[in-house]
């Protein structure tokens, strides 16, 4: 069968799409890795909003709207296929009489591909890797990392935890973490000092969305009322210790410190998940604000693919409400491209989706100034690519012998060639050959990325043949 | 590293096996975190055999891999635990077992 | 506008490189010019097997030399290249390809030429003790082996750079003319001019051939490729099979290596070209057929790399019959890495006398002439 919509991610953009779709009465398909629908802020949902449960009452209000549009979701007529792992996606020859493009899918150890007119890429963010010394020490993990584990098992660190980074995801974490009676050694905080004031022009837009800043700014007076330890300004991080963290470092302006350390939870900002519209080589622009790269769309969510659309934080980090509103958005456009709605019609959903999208992305701005992207000096005996296990330094000297090319210096260094294909290491390596060239971050580009997108075995791979058969 | 909330505690679980001993887990955790929780890493490094540990949760830095249910290289923070499962450290590079 | 220049050699490929190093050795001022980045192509994409085994007996002359070259590859670009004479085995899975393997040795020795011989199925198996039993036994090559392409890149572009060489990246060639006793070649907005110039452009060749107005019929291959992820140390020869699509190997990091000829899909663009995963799984069967626990190891990237191919499978290597101060080096069908020492002598025996001691007669330009543009 050829669906006519195949949706990649389960997350707020995903499933509202799925469900606008169903509206029209297209047929859905939607494909995500993770067991149940949510993605990531809503990672849980289902599990968790049980009646009675401690846990969806402290994780917040945010959190439990996710129940409502995953109940939706699962009513809403779509082909939904958890733990399935898209690795590649191709589209059928020029010579092929109606455009169609092919979805490989790996779902328990088999090899599938799944046929449809649209695709929608719903594939989300991630953190942002940050490299400093020691942040491949067991017991150094991402704030979403933990509170992941807090959504997924209910789980809280112990030991000394401390928080380092900046962004609205550590405050929330930190919050929730309060409110579940965890303990938290100190909050570290990375944005500059001067951060506010940065922020003030950015102010009174954001005052258009007036709640999401009170909730903000409650989240810092409770963990403050609660005598948290928080350092700011600081830089220089380090986490030490022999076979696992043991201690930590750093420093602010008014000298270095240290304290001892079971768990290190860091967090700068997330950057969208970009590889599938990288390796169909789509056009992608650089986000100066958010110091990320994204794929140019049109104002339908269409890639610069012909039938590739993508929405959500996969489009630009704009958080949950967004990505609703851009699911809604994607989902009139595929109607569209579709020829079940007419252009009028498009027009006028499209312009309600717009006035929404715009509402929800008010604080951005605000938020974008405020936590920048850090830009600290990385020392060059900091390990950079965690799979292939290559310095800062070792990446620099391979970027100052030639062209400033990504695919150069990965081709001689093997950076982004272990499994997670650059997700950890990309932007560093972009960042690094910059500094090498005194170039701008933004021509430097990417790194091309080699299928597949998800790991496959050998034999999972030679399965597909059978499959089609 | 980690502690369940009551809820957890008090909800589902199942019992999987971690280097042949058997533990409970909490229903909708991962292999990842049950790793986390009993052996604190998932693995030692392919080339400076270094300890790692599960750092992303969500798929894309893939220090979790581990051996579940005896397959190798397998990204343990997208397997959700079943009942019976086995779960392993996977250390240095992979061996090849021929025959 | 530069002057002075003796000799451009047009594309960084591996080729490219070994020509330019090798002419600047003998005294000639090069200019390189390279459309993407050294070794972005073919060079970059691929197996690094190298093999005298089972090659066409044309390409012998030039293989065997390469094959001393290799052994010391120091003595010409300073790094060993990471070049491991491991071994080179050719397995026969049934009686017909057995036949085939001797009737090739049987010729081969009555030609004078000792490297490859026949080993039984005991011989195989202790060669290759990971591999299943139940193949009739192979033919092998013990000074045969594979190198590391980048590392191979790395030491070629230095020694290049050592020996004067003018690598200029980025500047893909739009342009040629020839006035009198000089080409013009028009670059990335630059041009340069010299006497001679060398097409090592690889998949472009025929391009540039074009450009020259000396329009060849050669094709394109893209042959796929995936490298898993890294194990201990168990394999030692690159194992292919004869008249199955097999070419298997342990890299020095440890992946496997597992090519074997499937061809990918040419981009609409014609310019480059991507894995086509269906073609891809159904070519797993023999690999999977000899070393079933392969299964398991999880693969890490699968790329498409881009090569020129000529209907006889034999490169073109010699002087333009059209263009004159053209020498042509590209049409490796896939083949060509192990060469790329033999031939870069041959360009520069050409660029600096106009002559050399080889015998050139198989890769003639002329055999591929034709007046209508190549389709
Ligand atoms: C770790 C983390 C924690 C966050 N925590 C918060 C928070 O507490 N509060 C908040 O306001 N915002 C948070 N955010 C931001 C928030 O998650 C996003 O703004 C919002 O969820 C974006 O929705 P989405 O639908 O675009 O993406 P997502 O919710 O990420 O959904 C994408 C889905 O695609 C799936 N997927 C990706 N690739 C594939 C593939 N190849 N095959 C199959 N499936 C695939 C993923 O598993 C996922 O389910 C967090 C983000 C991250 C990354
Ligand atoms: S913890 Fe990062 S991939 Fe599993």
């Amino acid at each position: 069968m050829i669906f006519d919509t195949a949706i990649i991610g389960a997350g707020p953009a995903g499933m509202q799409a799925a469900c606008d779709l169903r509206a029209r009465e297209l047929s859905v398909i939607v494909l995500d890795e993770q067991p149940a629908p949510g993605g990531q802020i809503w990672r849980g949902v289902e599990r968790n909003c049980q009646p009675g449960s401690e846990l969806a009452q402290r994780l917040g209000a945010e959190y439990r709207q996710g129940a409502g549009v995953a109940r939706s979701f699962r009513a809403c007529g779509a082909d939904y296929r958890p733990l399935s792992r898209v690795w590649q996606i191709e589209e059928t020859g020029p010579d092929a009489t109606e455009q169609c493009w092919q979805v490989f899918v790996i779902r328990e150890g088999q090899a599938e591909v799944v046929e449809a007119r649209r695709v929608l890429l719903a594939i989300g963010a991630q953190e942002r890797p940050v490299p400093f010394p020691g942040w491949t020490h067991p017991g150094v993990m991402t704030v979403g990392a933990a509170q992941i584990m807090l959504k997924s098992g209910g789980l809280l660190p112990e030991g000394p935890v401390w928080i380092c980074g900046a962004g609205p995801l550590p405050l929330l974490y930190a919050h929730q973490l309060r409110k579940l009676g965890g303990q938290i050694a100190g909050f570290l905080d990375t944005a500059p000092r001067d951060t506010v004031r940065r922020g003030l022009p950015h102010l009174s837009g954001a005052l258009r969305d007036w709640k999401s800043l009170a909730k903000g700014l409650a989240w810092q007076a409770g963990l403050r009322a609660a005598g948290l330890r928080r350092e700011t300004g600081v830089r220089q991080l380090r986490a030490e210790g022999k076979d696992r963290l043991e201690r930590i470092r750093w420093e602010t302006p008014e000298g270095e410190k240290t304290a001892p350390a079971g768990v290190l939870l860091i967090h700068e900002g997330l950057v969208p998940s970009v590889h599938p519209t990288l390796s169909l080589q789509c056009e992608h622009t650089w986000s100066d604000a958010q110091q990320s790269l994204r794929p140019v769309l049109d104002a339908w969510g269409e890639t610069t693919r012909r039938g590739l659309f993508v929405a959500g934080d996969a489009a630009g980090i704009d958080g949950a409400r967004a990505a609703l509103a851009k699911g809604t958005l994607a989902a009139v456009g595929i109607a569209r491209s579709l020829d079940v709605l007419s252009e009028a019609k498009a027009k006028q959903a499209r312009a309600a989706g717009d006035r929404a999208l715009s509402k929800a992305r008010a604080t951005r701005p605000l938020l974008d100034t405020l936590y920048p992207a850090p830009e600290g000096k990385i020392s060059d005996d900091v390990i950079v690519c965690r799979c292939e296990e290559l310095t800062a330094g070792q990446i620099r000297a391979a970027a100052g012998r030639g062209s400033a090319d990504p695919n150069r210096v990965k081709s001689e260094t093997r950076a982004g060639m272990g499994p997670c294909q650059g997700r950890q290491c990309g932007y560093t390596v972009a960042r690094l050959i910059a500094e090498a060239h005194d170039m701008p971050r933004a021509e430097v580009g990417f790194h091309n990325i080699r299928p597949p997108l998800k790991p496959v075995s050998v034999g999972e791979l030679a399965s597909l043949g059978k499959a089609k058969a | 590293m980690f502690r369940p909330l009551p809820d957890s505690s008090e909800g589902p679980t199942v019992t999987v096996f971690v280097e042949g001993q058997p533990v409970e887990a909490y229903v909708g955790e991962t292999a990842a975190s049950v790793l986390l929780r009993h052996l604190g890493t998932a693995r030692t490094t392919s080339i400076s055999e270094s300890p790692r540990a599960p750092f992303c949760m969500m798929g894309c830095c893939f220090d979790c891999l581990a051996e579940i249910d005896g397959k190798g290289s397998t990204q343990s923070c997208l397997e959700p635990v079943r009942d019976g499962m086995t779960i392993a450290r996977q250390m240095s590079a992979r061996k090849v077992v021929a025959r | 506008m530069r002057a002075g220049a003796d000799l451009i050699v047009i594309g960084g490929g591996l080729h490219g490189l070994s020509a330019a190093l090798q002419s600047a050795r003998r005294g000639l001022r090069v200019v390189l010019l390279e459309g993407a980045f050294t070794g972005r192509h073919a060079s970059g994409a691929t197996a690094a097997g190298v093999r005298s085994l089972a090659r066409a007996v044309e390409e012998l002359p030039l293989s065997l030399e390469a094959q001393a070259q290799w052994e010391d590859m120091t003595a010409l670009v300073g790094d060993d290249c990471g070049f491991h004479a491991v071994g080179q085995v050719q397995v026969a899975m049934d009686a017909e390809a057995k036949a085939r393997i001797k009737a090739r040795i049987a010729r081969l020795k009555a030609a004078g030429m000792h490297h490859e011989s026949w080993i039984d199925p005991d011989r195989l198996a202790e060669l290759v003790p990971v591999m299943q039993p139940g193949a009739l036994g192979a033919a092998y090559v013990a000074l045969d082996g594979s190198a590391d392409p980048h590392r191979t890149i790395r030491a070629f572009r230095a020694a290049c750079l050592e020996a004067d060489v003018e690598i200029l990246e980025n500047r893909p060639v739009t342009w040629l003319g020839r006035e009198e006793t000089h080409w013009t070649v028009v670059a990335g907005g630059t041009s340069h001019v010299a006497p001679t110039i060398v097409n090592a452009a690889g998949a472009w060749g025929r391009q540039i051939a074009r450009l020259a107005g000396d329009l060849l019929n050669v094709g394109i291959k893209n042959s796929m490729m995936i490298v898993t992820e890294r194990c201990e140390p168990c394999l030692g020869p690159v194992v292919s099979a004869q008249n199955r699509k097999l070419s298997f190997k342990q890299t020095a990091d440890g992946t496997f290596l597992i090519g074997g000829g499937v061809q990918g899909r040419l981009r609409p663009d014609g310019d480059s070209a991507s894995v086509d995963f269906g073609a891809l799984s159904g070519a797993m069967s023999t690999t999977l057929a000899l070393f079933p626990w392969v299964a398991d190891l999880r693969l890490v990237r699968a790329w498409a790399g881009m090569e020129a191919a000529t209907a006889d499978l034999l490169p073109v290597i010699g002087p333009s019959a059209r263009a004159p101060g053209l020498i042509h080096a590209f049409g490796f069908s896939g083949h060509g890495f192990q060469l790329v020492p033999s031939v870069g002598r041959v360009i520069a025996d050409l660029a600096e006398t106009g002559r050399t001691r080889t015998d050139l007669s198989a890769f003639d330009p002329g055999r591929l002439a034709t007046n209508r543009k190549a389709a």
